[in-house]
């Protein structure tokens, strides 16, 4: 297994390299270049002055040369300066890294809590009520765009009601609270972000659950769980579950990159810090150190939940056996 | 029981009664404390005033610093860190007074150095400033004595004077430093009325009242700018009372903020606005090389209707480079009149007839059609594309629009020049010199008459205006390139839009002026009993 796990990690540079260079050539081709650079339409900064700062940036050396530089210090560990105020991306990601993980996991748990135990019952007695149930929410779910339902829900939460706060994670007194009082008040500003995030995953993954239980439910093993006179719990939970969370655990280490990934669209909804605008707004200013660390951090990220996935696969399917 | 509650109530009651009768006249009016929350769509990026390029840090380091002049209410340059100025040498030399006894926040004495320093970082070539280009005009920088500054220009040069709004840093902090990568662009510290307290990475930013200011010590404790992205969020906070100022879009302030809620806890503002939306032409393009063809376009459209639609009514028509409010505008100037007909009789005595009678105009066999090219997110100007698309295709033009991402639009249409029509606007700088954008020596790539317009009258009143210091006979000058801008067509002016904004009714001592309403923040107020921040910083 330790040999296993050797060998994909080693395969995994080739893929890497490559990555970054099909990336780094596709984004520095794109049409458009750095914004921030130019002050663009600013008739108070002249050509020679934008000239000069491209220089300043090292962006007037051919291409091969910018990446080979970039590799040379990214070796180091050493990301460079983000064009837009030429702070060290390494810090700018950091600092943003905390908020999109902890929402992203609590949705995350929060959608295995709800999605696996949803999915299970429907599957016990498809076409029933609530099967149907939870297709029809599933569907709803799925098919409802996240920033006109987040809007709804604040108008409904936040100011019919006035439960809630509307944006951002923290109150504009925070640091006058008590400690008990913070950690209540960004758990009060969490709740609907963190809801929302999940309602798209949850509807995916209790679908998930409910097909592979309805398949796992049909094999001749279970019949002879039933056979044996096992309780429906032991059934389900003890025999079908355990082969039928493949697909799970899939998706599991697929979501790993997404714990760092956010989505610019309820960040810019809920004003929070995540690194899903950081990477957005990169793009949009054509940001090239910060772009290209969203990408090796993305791709390596993705890698990784590869790799722990297979390697869980083992765990949960004896059969599986990697040499 | 409920009688002896009366009573006890009572007492208090008339004591505020008196309260209210004798001391309420003394100190009615003008108490500190208290915060205001604005809402910005997108965090400063940095806070060194000389490296800020975005319109959130100027913002702030707009608070933070301050500059030798500034302008006034009234859009005049008066002195801030300089008490005065004289213009000598025919306006070769510059000599400032600085204003004595003014403080860094961190108690040091401002003085000529910190002066001379900033201009030494803005014409240093390491430093990635892109403001650089006005300073590179002056031949030397003399300090005459801790509180004199002599500047002299390798020319007269009228705009350097407003160029000295830039903001001074402090020379004791930033001697050693490498303006580039230093610290202090996140911890920034300055002459101004507030200090910053806190930066939180796209949150919020934090400013506290310098008490030190030495114009006053402002009266709102706290001024915290919180960054969301998202126009709908803020409007949402502005329900709650989260947020005591925003900018408002045309459609918010005439119907979303005209309820009760709002009329109850909110003010708002219409005022003036620094800018013009136009449509420029390529005038190498055939199409549009003929004056007579740009007049007939603009008799062809009706910007009352554009702005009427789109604006919903929140502007005015523009007939030029600069804005109403200001002394350059040439108040004679009639805007043409929305004239189909005239239109079509100008594009007929300049060649361009429907001789197949397809309804399409067509010259040496070839039809009128071009394409109007503008930036994507940006609505209003997609729609007013779309008005003037469909105001041409009745007399015979067919236009199409083509919206491309900012970046890409300026990379491959703006800097190339490869554009037929583009619907774009400027910001109207205070200072009314606009030989970048006009001038036909400015016409190479990156520069800013990509129009390639070229007119030798206003070449040579454009070099005049920079020379000559007199106001009145700048005016002349300005007014006369109006004239012949307006005349000639070379970008059809479309509308000057107003800057709508919503600010909590607890704020008192807002005066709205030609320069809007931020100008005396300082002055801003909340009354003791209705002040809703109370935490002192």
């Amino acid at each position: 297994m330790i040999k296993y796990i050797y060998k994909r990690l080693l395969g995994m540079i080739p893929v890497l390299l490559g990555i970054t260079i099909i990336s780094f050539v596709i984004i520095h081709l794109a049409p458009g270049k750095p914004t921030t650079l130019d002050q663009a339409m600013n008739p108070k900064v002249s050509p020679e002055i934008r000239l000069r700062l491209a220089k300043l940036y090292g962006l007037d050396k051919p291409l091969a040369v910018q990446y080979l530089e970039w590799t040379k210090r990214l070796l180091r560990f050493d990301l460079g300066r983000s064009f837009s105020d030429n702070r060290p991306v390494k810090d700018k990601i950091l600092e943003r890294i905390p908020l999109t993980v902890s929402i992203n996991s609590l949705s995350l748990i929060f959608v295995f809590l709800v999605a696996i135990p949803m999915g299970i019952k429907a599957s016990l007695k498809p076409g029933r009520g609530f099967d149907n149930f939870s297709t029809f929410l599933s569907f709803i779910l799925f098919a409802m765009p996240t920033f006109w339902l987040a809007l709804l829900l604040m108008q409904f939460f936040c100011i019919t009601l006035g439960w809630l706060p509307i944006s951002g994670i923290k109150s504009l007194d925070f640091e006058y609270f008590s400690l008990g009082r913070k950690v209540w008040d960004v758990a009060w500003h969490l709740i609907l972000p963190v809801f929302v995030s999940s309602l798209g995953s949850l509807a995916v993954i209790s679908r998930y659950m409910r097909s592979s239980m309805m398949e796992a439910l049909t094999q001749p093993y279970i019949y002879t769980a039933w056979a044996k006179g096992l309780s429906q719990r032991q059934v389900v939970y003890k025999h079908a579950l355990r082969n039928a969370s493949l697909p799970i655990v899939t998706i599991i280490g697929l979501s790993i990159p997404g714990l760092l990934g956010g989505s610019v669209i309820f960040e810019s909804i809920f004003a929070l810090p995540g690194l899903g605008r950081l990477f957005y707004e990169a793009v949009m200013m054509r940001d090239y150190p910060l772009i290209m660390a969203e990408v090796v951090l993305g791709a390596v990220l993705t890698m990784a939940g590869n790799l722990i996935a297979d390697i869980s696969y083992a765990y949960v399917d004896p059969r599986i056996r990697y040499k | 029981m409920r009688k002896k509650t009366l009573k006890i109530l009572k007492l208090p009651i008339i004591l505020v009664a008196f309260l209210f009768l004798f001391i309420l006249p003394q100190t009615y009016g003008e108490d500190y404390g208290d915060a205001i929350v604005s809402a910005s769509i997108a965090d400063a990026r940095n806070l060194l005033p000389m490296l800020a390029s975005d319109s959130a840090s100027s913002e702030i380091s707009g608070m933070v610093f301050n500059g030798l002049v500034k302008y006034d209410k009234d859009i005049n340059l008066v002195g801030d860190l300089a008490q005065s100025w004289e213009v000598q040498e025919g306006g070769l030399v510059i000599i400032f007074h600085l204003r004595r006894g003014v403080r860094w926040q961190d108690g040091i004495i401002f003085t000529a150095r910190d002066v001379e320093f900033t201009y030494q970082k803005m014409i240093d070539p390491s430093v990635r400033t892109p403001y650089g280009g006005d300073f590179e005009r002056v031949k030397s920088l003399e300090v005459l004595d801790d509180y004199t500054v002599k500047v002299t220009y390798k020319e007269p040069f009228v705009p350097g004077l407003a160029s000295w709004g830039m903001s001074i840093v402090p020379r004791h902090i930033l001697e050693k430093e490498d303006l580039n990568n230093t610290k202090f662009s996140r911890q920034p510290l300055g002459t101004g009325p507030y200090k910053l307290k806190a930066w939180k990475g796209q949150d919020k930013i934090e400013l506290v009242s310098n008490r030190d200011y030495f114009e006053k010590q402002p009266f709102i404790d706290r001024a915290i700018t919180r960054v969301i992205p998202d126009d709908s969020t803020i409007f949402l906070e502005l329900q709650t009372q989260g947020i005591d100022f925003s900018g408002l879009s045309p459609l918010q302030y005439s119907r979303q903020t005209d309820t009760l809620f709002f009329k109850k806890y909110y003010r708002k503002f219409r005022l003036p606005g620094f800018n013009y939306t136009y449509l420029g032409y390529n005038l190498s393009n055939p199409k549009f090389s003929d004056q007579r063809v740009r007049q007939a376009l603009n008799y062809a459209v009706d910007k009352q209707e554009i702005i009427d639609m789109v604006l919903l009514g929140f502007g005015s028509i523009s007939t030029g480079p600069f804005v109403p409010q200001s002394w350059a505008y040439n108040q004679d100037i009639v805007p043409m009149s929305f004239d189909p007909d005239k239109a079509r009789r100008l594009l007929d005595d300049a060649g361009w007839q429907d001789s197949n009678k397809d309804g399409w105009l067509e010259k040496d066999g070839r039809a009128f059609e071009f394409t109007i090219a503008t930036n994507q997110g940006n609505d209003e100007r997609q729609k007013v594309a779309q008005i003037i698309q469909r105001r041409l295709k009745d007399i015979g033009i067919r236009v199409k629009i083509k919206v491309v991402e900012w970046s890409v639009f300026l990379a491959e249409f703006i800097d190339r020049k490869n554009f037929e029509a583009i619907l774009l606007g400027w910001s109207v700088p205070r200072e009314p010199d606009i030989f970048d954008i006009w001038h036909s020596s400015k016409v190479k790539e990156g520069e800013f008459n990509f129009i390639g317009y070229k007119n030798n009258e206003v070449d040579q009143l454009l070099i005049e205006g920079r020379r000559i210091f007199d106001q009145n006979q700048r005016q002349k000058i300005y007014h006369r390139i109006h004239e012949i801008i307006y005349e000639q067509q070379p970008y059809m002016f479309l509308f000057t839009s107003e800057s709508l904004s919503i600010l909590h009714n607890r704020f008192q001592g807002i005066k709205p002026a030609p320069a809007g309403i931020g100008y005396n923040f300082i002055y801003w107020w909340v009354p003791k009993e209705q002040q809703k921040y109370r935490i002192a910083p």
